[in-house]
């Protein structure tokens, strides 16, 4: 696993490299099951042990999740982990396919594989890793939690989070940051915040009088003897990618040079290691990397890369550990000297089916899903193929919301957002309005209907590509292009701003989209305030209640040319 | 919401839909400067002169939150003796209806050359300061600022 494929330079010469390649997991494989043991074996090294979940998107029970068939790098990313995917993911990080790791970890024969391997993730299953860690590594231990960990389910939507802050405190994390929790609204963080038994740390939220820090910016432990500085960075575009006025006294952005004040304040305390706790989006967190002295480590989030190897850049090590609950990461490190000597590091895949949920944190589950119990079931439908969210473009469940508002809402075309959060479907798997909420369940889903030139249209889809492909990651937004329905078009991710965007077609009509002319547009997730529109949910509850079967068909309606 | 689920696809169509992307109000057609403008601004103030790159810090975010109230800061390097002192920093927007935006002057007193506003953007533009040094040099520094509709992240 000391691979040649790595194309940035080792942290040092005494790191060593345990990804989870066909060596740690092929005889298994080849029997096609796992056991707990077998994903808890672990070759532990040194002093501390870092432990990473984040962008659990409130999955409290276990769910499928497909990876991406599409995820460009532009600029200097472009090729490079994390933007490969199936079979140049598996080449790259030489793992044998059809294994549970890489179902795991990539688009490769999902519907078969899932099938074989069961569902992923599940808090209670998270629960059990934590504790066999601990009980391995004693008081070397710091679980870390990078956010998106509040919202996005129904239970979490209607609790305004106390089901998902309850099951998670049961974890004991001992710091965490934010994204999406922003979207709960000022007070509802606040009131969260100040009960958790936890430090919420997030440097770059300030207030929008004086730019006073909000948030504890920095936390100190000590681990197995040594000194561990945590600095927190929310994601940086909340105020620009979510509704700002739902927390109209908070400012964010990148705040690159507070970021370095933290990391030279901790070392001048004392501090034997610097970890940021991001939630930057990888490639952001690349850049800072290269330009931030004295970060050990930095703890991504919000792009759900799934990596099985630490990343280099300089002296800092980049953990990459996935989304909705379906890994684990742990990063053991010798560090000594203020310096890191060694390290090991696995994502831990929490299959399902293989680790015993912990029977406490499972039974905290269930009482708080109970309430909930008969909406969470309700049968709406089935689908014949695989229905799935992640990928540049588009994402057959995107297919479902889209076709929803054009019929439900009667338009000629709708939007709705390329978030990368949303549990998969297998085919012949019922659709409940549990699979529908995971998708959309959030505090701002009126589904709206407009008027809207082609030209405007065209100035909207051009300004959320170049969020996502600007080559340069601090204008990066994360998440996907917004999703598309009753309109083509053509994409060139390699050009600028306003060039990036032709052909867009009015798919039933065939006809080219008028610049000058007015069209009826359905969408969700608008980021302004008094949004009028019933919820997406019940939008795309009505939709797939009269279909009752969902038939996903090819997703060819963007072509993508220029790379 | 079982209500509003069983109502017609109709009821639906009527509800008014609010701007989705409203954001792009602050985009109207007007008549913007253009990098040729702040470049004229700048022949009046170095009067011949070439300034040099450096010395001066922009304070910007890469992107804005809001183009109405995008915060600025200037920190520029200086001693600020009698001798050696920076006597003002005009600060320009090559996108916005008028380039002008902002100039702050500074005498020894001052004791450092720093300074911070909000200013109001109309789209994705360059911000560009010049120093105007108290020997009579010049240091200008540039940096972008992109104004976005936004949404749809995450």
């Amino acid at each position: 696993m000391i691979s040649r494929r790595d194309f940035m330079q080792a942290a040092g010469a005494a790191a060593m490299v345990t990804g989870l390649g066909g060596g740690l997991l092929g005889k298994a494989a080849a029997q096609g099951r796992l056991t707990q043991a077998e994903l808890l074996r672990f070759p532990a090294t040194g002093n501390v042990t870092l432990v990473h979940i984040t962008d659990l998107h409130a999955q409290l029970v276990p769910i499928y999740y497909r990876e991406p068939s599409w995820n460009l790098g532009v600029g200097k990313a472009a090729g490079l982990p994390p933007h490969l995917t199936g079979q140049r993911f598996l080449s790259h990080y030489n793992i044998a396919a059809k294994t549970p790791e890489a179902h795991a970890l990539t688009d490769q024969d999902f519907a078969e594989l899932a099938k074989s391997h069961g569902r992923m993730g599940g808090i209670d299953r998270i629960a059990t890793v934590i504790k066999a860690i601990r009980a391995e590594r004693g008081n070397r231990v710091l679980l870390l939690d990078g956010g998106d960990t509040w919202t996005n389910s129904w239970t979490s939507l209607q609790t305004k989070a106390a089901d998902i802050v309850d099951v998670m405190n049961a974890l004991k994390p001992d710091a965490m940051t934010g994204h999406w929790e922003f979207t709960l609204g000022e007070a509802r963080v606040e009131e969260i915040v100040k009960a958790l038994p936890f430090p919420f740390l997030a440097q770059n939220v300030r207030d929008t009088d004086f730019e006073e820090k909000v948030f504890e910016q920095r936390r100190s432990f000590e681990r197995g003897g040594v000194r561990i500085a945590v600095i927190g960075q929310a994601y940086p575009y909340t105020p620009i990618a979510n509704p700002r006025w739902m927390f109209p006294k908070w400012t964010m952005g990148i705040r690159e040079d507070d970021v370095q004040k933290q990391v030279d304040e901790a070392r001048a305390e004392g501090a034997d290691l610097v970890v940021l706790l991001s939630h930057n989006g990888f490639d952001m967190d690349r850049k800072m990397a290269g330009r931030v002295k004295g970060i050990d480590v930095i703890l991504t989030a919000h792009t759900h890369d799934a990596l099985p190897q630490v990343l280099s850049v300089g002296k800092t090590l980049l953990v990459a550990s996935g989304s909705h609950g379906k890994f684990v990461s742990r990063l053991d490190l010798d560090v000594r000297d203020k310096q890191i000597k060694g390290f090991s590091y696995r994502l831990i895949p929490v299959f399902a089916d293989a680790i015993a949920p912990d029977p406490e944190v499972a039974a905290l589950i269930a009482r708080h899903r109970a309430p909930f119990a008969q909406d969470l079931g309700r049968v709406l439908g089935k689908t014949t193929g695989v229905l799935y969210r992640r990928g540049n473009f588009q994402g057959s469940f995107d297919d479902v919301f889209t076709d929803a508002m054009l019929e439900v809402r009667d338009a000629e075309i709708s939007l709705s957002p390329g978030v990368r959060w949303g549990a998969s479907l297998l085919p012949g798997q019922d659709i409940t309005f549990e699979d529908v909420t995971n998708g959309c369940a959030m505090t701002y889903p009126a589904c709206y209907r407009m008027q809207m030139t082609g030209a405007r249209l065209k100035e909207v889809i051009e300004d959320v590509a170049d969020n996502i492909f600007n080559p340069d990651p601090y204008f990066q937004g994360g998440g996907d292009m917004v999703r598309v329905g009753g309109m083509g078009f053509t994409i060139d991710p390699t050009k600028a701003i306003g060039s990036r965007i032709s052909g867009m077609t009015h798919l039933k009509t065939g006809q080219p989209i008028d610049a000058s002319r007015n069209y009826t547009v359905a969408g969700w997730a608008s980021i302004n305030e008094n949004t009028q529109g019933p919820p997406i949910w019940e939008v795309v509850e009505q939709f797939i209640t009269a279909r009752k079967v969902i038939e996903p068909r090819p997703l060819d309606a963007v072509k993508v040319v220029g790379v | 919401m079982d209500t509003l689920t069983r109502e017609p696809t109709r009821r639906f169509a009527l509800a008014a839909g609010a701007l989705a992307f409203a954001a792009a109000a602050i985009a109207p057609r007007l008549a913007f400067a253009k990098p040729s403008d702040v470049e004229a601004e700048f022949a009046k103030l170095l009067g011949g002169k070439k300034p040099s790159d450096g010395r001066i810090k922009l304070d910007l975010p890469a992107i804005a939150e809001n183009g109405l109230v995008v915060p600025l800061g200037v920190d520029i390097e200086s001693p600020m003796t009698d001798a050696d002192h920076v006597k003002a920093v005009h600060v320009f927007a090559d996108g916005n209806p008028q380039p002008g935006v902002v100039s702050f002057y500074f005498t020894p007193q001052c004791g450092k050359a720093a300074a911070s506003t909000r200013i109001r953007l109309a789209q994705t533009q360059n911000i560009v300061a010049l120093v105007e040094m108290s020997n009579g040099s010049f240091f200008t520094a540039s940096q972008e600022v992109k104004v976005t509709i936004g949404g749809c992240g995450g």
